[in-house]
């Protein structure tokens, strides 16, 4: 018996197979034991010792972890729980990839080497290497799943240090206070819609406040198994944002969002924090949940098709559907189209399209013959995994100067006439 | 047990190596269904033409080797499991074929496409394919074909057999036949189309099916009717379904439902009833609006508490929404739901109720009911959990009673879930010595090695009872 395994939770699962249709991997990869069913059930195999981790780790390692089962579930079954005591116990018997490791435990939680991180990243792209290395496909010297990579890191800009020095004050009546979380891979690669994601909650009258002592989420790590350092970094999130009261703390990362309203989950065990987490994880919202319940004035018209791809952990695990596309019809000018089969994963998952990048493909190949059936100017995200994925998809189909992708903050900020 | 020689042979039958599964993880995988008791598979094969069941058919009749179709393993009954090894064979990949002939009004699928696709793809030609079991969008037709799947618009349209014209069927020696054809009608021979249908995979696999559509009604009406004694709501089905009107379905929620639903998600229902039903109709809007009037009439005089009309289709979602949340609802309390779908005659539905309610209590367990009035197909659920030995065999008895039960009102075991594993220890209750032998006779006329999935549909042994639980 495996007690570390969350055997009781896979009681839950009556076997209907509801969750098959709106798992991704079972639709690409059109087999039981990759379909949140089939997982399950491994899984609860596992627990009573009639297979092995080793045996299940093939088709638990291939769940892109949207968790777009639970919402088709009729019982209920936290599946969430199920696949993180896997990844917690897998992590415990092998460890994981020492990259892995170093970029986890002392990159992503590490604060200047994130600076230098972005730094670096601005000199490779500023510096003409980047083109360089383009030009002369130098760069295959990577494997094909980087090199794809490579070629669609966004223009890397420098976080606007005014915006995070203290707190930003509306030019009319406050109506809301709120901290901005940065999240750090967004602040690395994304720097730009964090900037823009304060001067819109500044332009729809919030007072923002950019806490300095605010870590990294912990997503990452904890969908690696590494609770120990998820927990920390919790932690030191719950403590940097009770220092002052405010009435929310706000994000523009669907995933680290997810990661951010389950705090008190992660922390259950733990009674003298799990008062405090629940206490974070209610403050914590989507941008798209506080804008659209802000009157925000829009001064530009934005003629375009849009349509949006939802970050699953926007909208699975937030539970956040209605916020974004309100904001999305409320923009002068637009003319918004729905993706079909729109809440299905694009097959981003965090790093899954790096470790998993055959898979990943298969299921963003889907995701593009519905993005060509409604034939959009621009695609909106909610995530920067998501973004990134998207904008692979646009360059495999070599629909680049057709379609454009951007964040949500990105389109609301260009009709409210804020530049960057 | 299969050797390696034979393993090869399959391999053989099939173009694509990467669709025969043989690792750990896969067997497991494979080993289930919605139902009870699990059973590992030797092998996995996902078949993808019906060249393909040809030739896996025939290394599997050379050896003797037992052969248990699957769709998407939704069966309420063990329809696909794998009870004495051997192979499963996954049909749900094999999906690529749904061609509508609008000027036939048919479809013509193959055996993995989804039951809701073909309604889907009906819809753009304005006709519909009538069946709905609730898991449309998860099984496969294969599936409801073999275990003739119902739904709630059985009441008005029949079920699944009442919609096949034609079949393609791999028999247990590997030949290939057509049942039935292209046309409504057709009486030449005997009809093996109606026996394949529900036979359960016992008599041979089916490749290919064409199917009957119908005109799709041009709107709906929903109303819900609210009865403080559940004789009265029986009382209002037969009265409806006599006035002239046929709805397309009536669906009954028991006060132990209703009440899960509104703590579960308060949905606006009232609490202090005894049942509730919902009605569709559907046809003509503006004969839906004159029908409604009329049910509602009929009601108000058998002694129904109130009717409330839908408004819009919003307010019908709505109260449509109520029925789905049952599921979700009565597994809050303990997880492991047994969901039964022994039938009565329209009639003995009050009847039923209250035996249902006496065997609720003498075993005390968790019990509640609901389901396709309309056409006597209750479904009561018992609410358990698998792990509570003690409990669950009171459960057995308590399931075995109301199969008793349902057979002495005239009903039947199994109106859409069908026999599978679970229900064989019944058969001769219902259909006696004789009955059941000639059924046999069938059965090894058409498989006389009895390699189309055994040990479903005939008790095994004498002394076979129901098992809930693994011993």
């Amino acid at each position: 018996m495996n007690n570390q395994l969350a055997y009781e939770e896979t009681f839950d699962c009556v076997q209907c197979g509801y969750c098959l249709p709106a798992c991704p991997t079972y639709t690409t990869m059109g087999k039981e034991r990759h379909s949140p069913r089939g997982r399950i059930n491994l899984v609860q195999m596992a627990s009573e010792g009639k297979i092995s981790i080793q045996e299940i780790e093939d088709s638990m390692e291939l769940c892109l972890g949207c968790r777009a089962c639970e919402t088709a579930c009729p019982t209920n079954v936290q599946y969430g729980k199920i696949l993180s005591s896997y990844k917690e116990v897998k992590m415990e018997q092998e460890g994981s990839s020492l990259i892995n490791r170093l970029a986890m435990k002392k990159g992503l939680a590490n604060k200047s080497m994130l600076n230098t991180m972005n730094l670096s990243l601005r000199f490779y792209q500023q510096s003409g290497i980047e083109k360089l290395g383009k030009v002369t496909k130098g760069i295959q010297v990577l494997p094909e799943n980087l090199r794809a990579f490579e070629a669609i890191i966004p223009n890397i800009t420098k976080p606007d240090k005014e915006l995070r020095k203290g707190t930003l004050i509306p030019d009319t009546e406050t109506k809301l206070k709120v901290a901005f979380f940065t999240g750090c891979i967004m602040d690395v690669f994304f720097a730009k819609i964090n900037d823009l994601s304060i001067k819109l909650l500044q332009h729809a009258g919030c007072e923002v406040t950019v806490i300095k002592n605010q870590t990294c989420c912990g997503a990452l790590q904890h969908h690696e198994g590494d609770s120990e350092t998820t927990k920390q970094l919790a932690k030191e999130n719950i403590v940097a944002f009770e220092k002052e009261h405010y009435d929310y703390i706000v994000n523009s990362i669907g995933g680290c969002g997810a990661m951010l309203v389950e705090y008190d989950q992660l922390l259950q065990s733990e009674p003298e924090w799990v008062e405090r987490a629940k206490g974070f994880a209610e403050k914590s919202k989507d941008i798209s949940v506080i804008l659209a319940e802000l009157d925000i004035e829009f001064t530009k018209k934005v003629e375009k098709r849009i349509t949006y791809q939802p970050s699953c952990h926007l909208s699975n695990v937030q539970k956040v559907k209605k916020s974004p596309l309100e904001l999305i019809y409320r923009i002068p000018g637009t003319t918004y189209i729905p993706l079909p089969e729109m809440d299905r994963c694009c097959g981003s998952a965090g790093t899954y399209n790096v470790f998993h990048y055959q898979e990943s493909m298969e299921i963003l190949d889907e995701k593009m013959s519905y993005v060509k059936e409604t034939i959009p100017e621009v695609i909106v995200t909610s995530n920067p995994g998501c973004h990134l994925q998207m904008c692979m998809g646009v360059k495999r189909e070599g629909l680049e100067s057709k379609v454009e992708v951007v964040h949500i903050v990105e389109i609301l900020a260009e009709a409210c006439g804020l530049k960057n | 047990m299969l050797t390696d020689e034979m393993v090869e042979q399959f391999q053989n039958a099939i173009k694509s190596p990467t669709r025969m599964l043989k690792e750990k993880a896969d067997l497991v995988s494979y080993s289930y269904d919605g139902s009870f008791g699990t059973y590992l598979p030797e092998l996995v094969i996902q078949p993808m033409s019906t060249q393909e069941v040809v030739s896996i058919v025939k290394v599997a009749n050379q050896y003797r080797v037992p052969l248990y179709p699957r769709g998407r393993g939704t069966s309420l009954s063990g329809g696909p499991l794998p009870v004495h090894g051997g192979v499963v064979l996954d049909f749900s990949q094999w999906n690529q074929k749904l061609e509508i002939d609008s000027d036939d009004t048919i479809a013509v699928v193959s055996p993995g496409v989804l039951t809701a696709e073909i309604d889907k793809a009906a819809k753009k030609y304005g006709l519909m394919y009538p069946p709905d079991p609730s898991s449309a969008h998860v099984s496969t037709i294969g599936g409801n074909l073999a275990e003739n799947a119902g739904g709630p618009r059985g009441l008005k349209y029949g079920v699944t057999k009442d919609y096949v014209l034609g079949l393609e069927v791999v028999t247990p020696e590997g030949e290939v036949i057509k049942t039935g054809g292209r046309t409504i009608k057709n009486v030449t021979g005997y009809d093996l189309t109606k026996l394949i249908v529900g036979s359960e995979g016992t008599l041979g696999i089916i490749t290919e099916a064409t199917l009957q559509l119908v005109p799709r009604p041009q709107a709906t009406g929903t109303m819900m009717v609210i009865f403080d004694d559940i004789v009265d709501a029986g009382r209002a089905i037969s009265k409806v379904l006599t006035s002239g009107i046929l709805p397309s379905k009536m669906e009954i929620m028991d006060q132990a439902s209703i009440i899960a639903v509104e703590e579960y998600e308060s949905v606006g229902l009232p609490t202090d009833v005894d049942a509730i039903i919902l009605i569709e109709l559907d046809g003509h809007p503006v004969a839906i609006a004159d029908e409604c009037k009329q049910v509602e009439q009929v009601c108000l005089m058998v002694g129904a508490r109130e009717v409330q009309i839908a408004a819009n289709d919003v307010a019908a979602a709505k109260l449509w929404k109520a029925r789905k949340l049952v599921s979700p609802a009565i597994v809050r309390k303990k997880p492991t739901k047994i969901s039964e779908d022994a039938t009565i005659p329209r009639s003995k539905i009050p009847e039923m109720f209250k035996r249902l309610k006496q065997i609720k209590e003498k075993y005390n367990i968790d019990l509640v009911v609901f389901g396709h009035a309309g056409d006597g197909n209750l479904h009561p659920n018992i609410i358990t959990d698998k792990r509570d030995k003690e409990e669950m065999k009171r459960v057995e008895l308590a399931v075995a009673e109301i199969f008793e039960t349902a057979i002495q009102l005239g009903g039947t075991l199994s109106g859409e879930h069908g026999i599978g594993t679970m229900k064989t220890p019944f058969m001769k209750m219902e259909l006696g010595e004789a009955g059941l032998d000639m059924m046999k006779r069938m059965k090894s006329a058409w498989d006389p090695k009895n390699i189309m999935n055994p040990g479903k549909v005939f008790p095994e042994n004498e002394n076979q009872r129901l098992v809930l639980v693994d011993e």
